[in-house]
């Protein structure tokens, strides 16, 4: 039953573009939290500090012994499927616009019961099964009962392919393809099968190593943007904007200090310009295109992703003004996720820890290399995700942020010394 | 310790408000009108109703407070009743204990609801915080999905067939084609429910109870009252009701009836075997399966069997549904949970409007409601008798 993804066909471009239309986005306060974890690829429930009683759906008090303290824990997802339907109606658009859809009951070991979608891959009840989460097109958390055994992707299944971003098939502006880190997203985007990419150049008389190889890739298309100038970026975004169905922000302006280790703001400014003014020209420009096209076949406009950097969490002092350009992009980042959640595009934000490249040549490792940043990057849109910390640093920090942002705070000041 | 029994309290006045499958009124036009039929067939002045029950899924922002000034209603005695399927049972039991008491002497008890084209999609997106954030994202397919589940889990642990379910269908329309009120007028062969179109495997079309408005309406007094007014009634014998049973269950193949049957028909002091006719609550024919199930018509999980056994029409070796059901008459929201009672009041008082079950002295009426997650919690059920 399982089906890698085609290629689909051209559209009519005389045909009406399709609105953009979402499953119910509404959910309690307390059900977020299943939502917090799935922007994380995670799956979490309640469990009660008290008793130990895993809980779902979310509530306020535990089921088996009324405490209030409980807590979102990570859950394995294991259980039995032990009835499933496959709906022919339903009420909403967005589902009556793509029947039918399967879903089933699971009990899950921990002896409560989840309704959920059924992947394709999975067999007749009763039979055992794995919950995963995942974000669906409202962006609201989505629990999705795969095999037990084996690993196949929410894109093998038509339906669930829906919460994924998969780059298969797709346009793709990558908006500064010459850094390292921007070579090895082009290079991994092609390698997942994406149609055409657009790599942006800023400065195309300055020559990058390696960067020649990228224009011999059948999909590569070399375009002219630079992110610091809003004509350069009003002009492609005229030519291509109706075109893009992922825009991948790879434009980073590193310059590692502290602000009492230079005088002057010219050096920040320009990371500000690139790092948050580049974002937010590129937002102004192409997020109505994307908007637009939300919902425009199975080759829509589906994602944005920034590759930010963990320093955007907190601020790290050897860094000081490059974490407070990144933090800005990253606060702009979720009014750009606030525009264009309606319509169903998701936005996906990288936090890397430090790059093994010439600006982090001081951290001490481990670091990642671009081409395992890249490898996240195409995984996160392959997956139900929004957030996304790829790195053993970048684990760790946001471990500590959680538990504690003012500790990490602290223990971020000691650095400079 | 045994729940006292309900003396001489009766139910009298058996109305209906015609079902339409849309309206543009309110459902305060539907309880109004309720109201003012209960006032009629009793020849009372409505200042004589002291006490009222209201189930009603639409009339938001009101409660039954609102009603009260909105139908100009003075009362010592009101209940705001929100269990759905099972609302009608509940408003028996809570009017007869207030008659019982003195605290009223004439409860209307009335259920009813308004259907605009879309209402019924805002209800289901809103129906409970557990239904809004585990159950509709997942398909928006509202009741259906829930009941498909149940079926499909039935079927395949009990051995039942579609055949079976469409019996109980097909009966049913035989019942309400002779019930000017029902909405379905159209004979249905159990082909026709076999080879109707998917809804939610495995429920196709006729497994599923249709949206409309309307209103129904009774009221419980005590005997003497009754015979003061000259109005014919049903004695009721005994009532139970239970929220949230067997919350560990994996599934639901039971509900709360299994807890209260035995309670009931003690209080009662009548059997299964000395039912007339049964009148449950059938939003989809799998809950019809339970409920013979736990009220002891047959044993857990012998539904299918039970079904092959018997016939289900008005002249059937078990009378069933006899108005039509809301599968073929209609539910009109919170009407559906009174629906049963209205019918089976008219049954025990030769009032019926379609088809009447012969000699039938002892009519047991349930209630089932409110899918808030995976299950329905609400349960009920009453034993009436005629005089």
């Amino acid at each position: 039953m399982s089906q890698v993804a085609k290629r689909p066909k051209r559209k009519n471009p005389v045909e009406r573009t399709r609105q953009p239309t979402l499953p119910p986005p509404t959910r309690s306060r307390v059900a977020l939290g299943l939502t917090a974890a799935a922007a994380r690829g995670r799956l979490q429930l309640q469990v009660c500090v008290d008793c130990g009683t895993v809980q779902y759906p979310p509530r306020e008090v535990c089921r088996a012994c009324l405490s209030q303290r409980l807590v979102w824990r990570r859950q394995d997802g294991a259980g039995e499927l032990i009835s499933e339907t496959t709906l022919h109606a339903a009420q909403e658009l967005y589902f009556r616009e793509r029947l039918p859809w399967r879903i089933g009951n699971v009990r899950l070991d921990s002896e409560v019961n989840v309704m959920a979608y059924v992947h394709d891959a999975v067999g007749a009840p009763p039979c055992r099964v794995r919950i995963e989460a995942a974000l669906d097109r409202a962006g609201q958390a989505a629990l999705i009962a795969m095999p037990q055994t084996g690993r196949p992707a929410l894109l093998d299944d038509p339906k669930l392919r829906e919460m994924t971003c998969d780059p298969r098939a797709r346009k793709i502006l990558v908006s500064d393809g010459k850094s390292a880190v921007g070579q090895a997203i082009v290079r991994a985007l092609a390698a997942a099968g994406a149609d055409l990419i657009w790599i942006g150049v800023a400065e195309p008389w300055k020559q990058a190593a390696g960067f020649d190889g990228l224009r011999e890739l059948p999909q590569a298309k070399v375009v002219a943007l630079d992110v610091t100038d809003s004509h350069s970026v009003r002009e492609l975004a005229g030519e291509i904007g109706g075109k893009v169905d992922i825009v991948v922000n790879t434009n980073d302006c590193h310059r590692a200090f502290s602000l009492a280790a230079r005088r002057g703001v010219e050096t920040a400014q320009l990371e500000m310009d690139i790092n948050y003014f580049g974002l937010l020209r590129l937002a102004q420009e192409f997020a109505p295109a994307l908007k637009a096209r939300a919902a425009d076949g199975t080759t829509n406009a589906i994602a944005w992703v920034n590759v930010l950097s963990i320093f955007a969490l907190a601020n790290y002092p050897p860094h000081g003004t490059y974490s407070a350009s990144k933090a800005a992009a990253f606060s702009l980042s979720q009014n750009l996720r606030a525009e264009l959640r309606p319509a169903g595009v998701r936005v996906i934000n990288l936090f890397p820890g430090p790059v093994d490249d010439e600006w982090d040549q001081l951290e001490m490792p481990p670091k990642l290399s671009p081409a395992t940043l890249a490898a996240a990057l195409v995984d996160a849109l392959k997956g139900g995700v929004e957030d996304v910390y790829p790195g053993d640093v970048a684990q760790d920090w946001v471990a500590r942020n959680l538990e504690n942002p003012k500790a990490l705070e602290r223990e971020l000041g000691e650095t400079l010394r | 310790m045994a729940a006292r029994g309900f003396d001489d309290v009766v139910l009298a006045a058996p109305v209906t408000v015609p079902y339409v499958r849309f309206s543009t009124r309110g459902a305060h036009w539907f309880l109004g009108r309720a109201v003012a039929q209960l006032v009629a067939a009793a020849k009372i002045p409505k200042q004589r109703i002291d006490g009222l029950a209201v189930a009603s899924f639409t009339l938001a922002p009101d409660t039954a407070v609102g009603l009260t000034q909105h139908l100009g209603l003075t009362l010592r005695w009101l209940d705001h009743v929100p269990m759905g399927g099972a609302s009608g049972i509940v408003s028996i039991r809570r009017a007869a204990r207030a008659v019982q008491n003195g605290d009223a002497e004439i409860v209307a008890c009335v259920g009813g609801d308004t259907n605009h084209t879309d209402s019924f999609r805002r209800n289901t997106a809103s129906f409970s915080q557990f239904a809004q954030d585990a159950v509709y994202p997942y398909g928006s397919g509202g009741p259906n999905t829930s009941f498909a589940l149940l079926t499909a889990y039935y079927m395949r642990a009990h051995g039942a067939t579609r055949e079976d379910f469409g019996k109980l269908c097909v009966a049913q329309r035989d019942n309400a084609l002779k019930n000017p009120l029902a909405l379905f007028k159209k004979p249905l062969t159990l082909a026709d429910y076999l080879n109707a179109r998917l809804v939610a495997d495995p429920l196709r079309l006729f497994d599923c109870v249709m949206p409309c408005a309307g209103a129904e309406g009774f009221l419980v007094m005590r005997r003497g009252m009754a015979e003061q007014l000259g109005l014919p009634f049903a004695r009721l014998l005994g009532a139970v009701e239970r929220h949230n049973a067997f919350p560990d269950d994996p599934i639901q193949d039971r509900g709360g009836w299994s807890l209260d049957r035995d309670a009931l028909y003690a209080q009662a002091g009548v059997g299964p075997d000395d039912i007339d006719f049964l009148e449950t609550y059938d939003d989809y024919p799998v809950i019809n399966v339970l409920q013979f199930e736990g009220l002891g018509f047959c044993p857990a999980g012998g539904g299918a069997d039970f079904i092959r056994a018997y016939t289900f029409e008005v002249a059937g070796s078990f009378p069933f549904n006899t108005s039509g059901g809301q599968l073929s008459v209609g539910q009109a929201g919170a009407a559906g949970g009174h629906l049963g009672i209205v019918e089976a009041i008219r049954q025990l008082t030769g009032q019926t409007l379609g088809a009447r079950v012969p000699n039938a002295r002892h009519g047991l009426v349930s209630g089932f409601g409110i899918i808030n997650y995976d299950r329905g919690i609400c349960s009920g059920a009453a034993v009436l008798a005629a005089t």
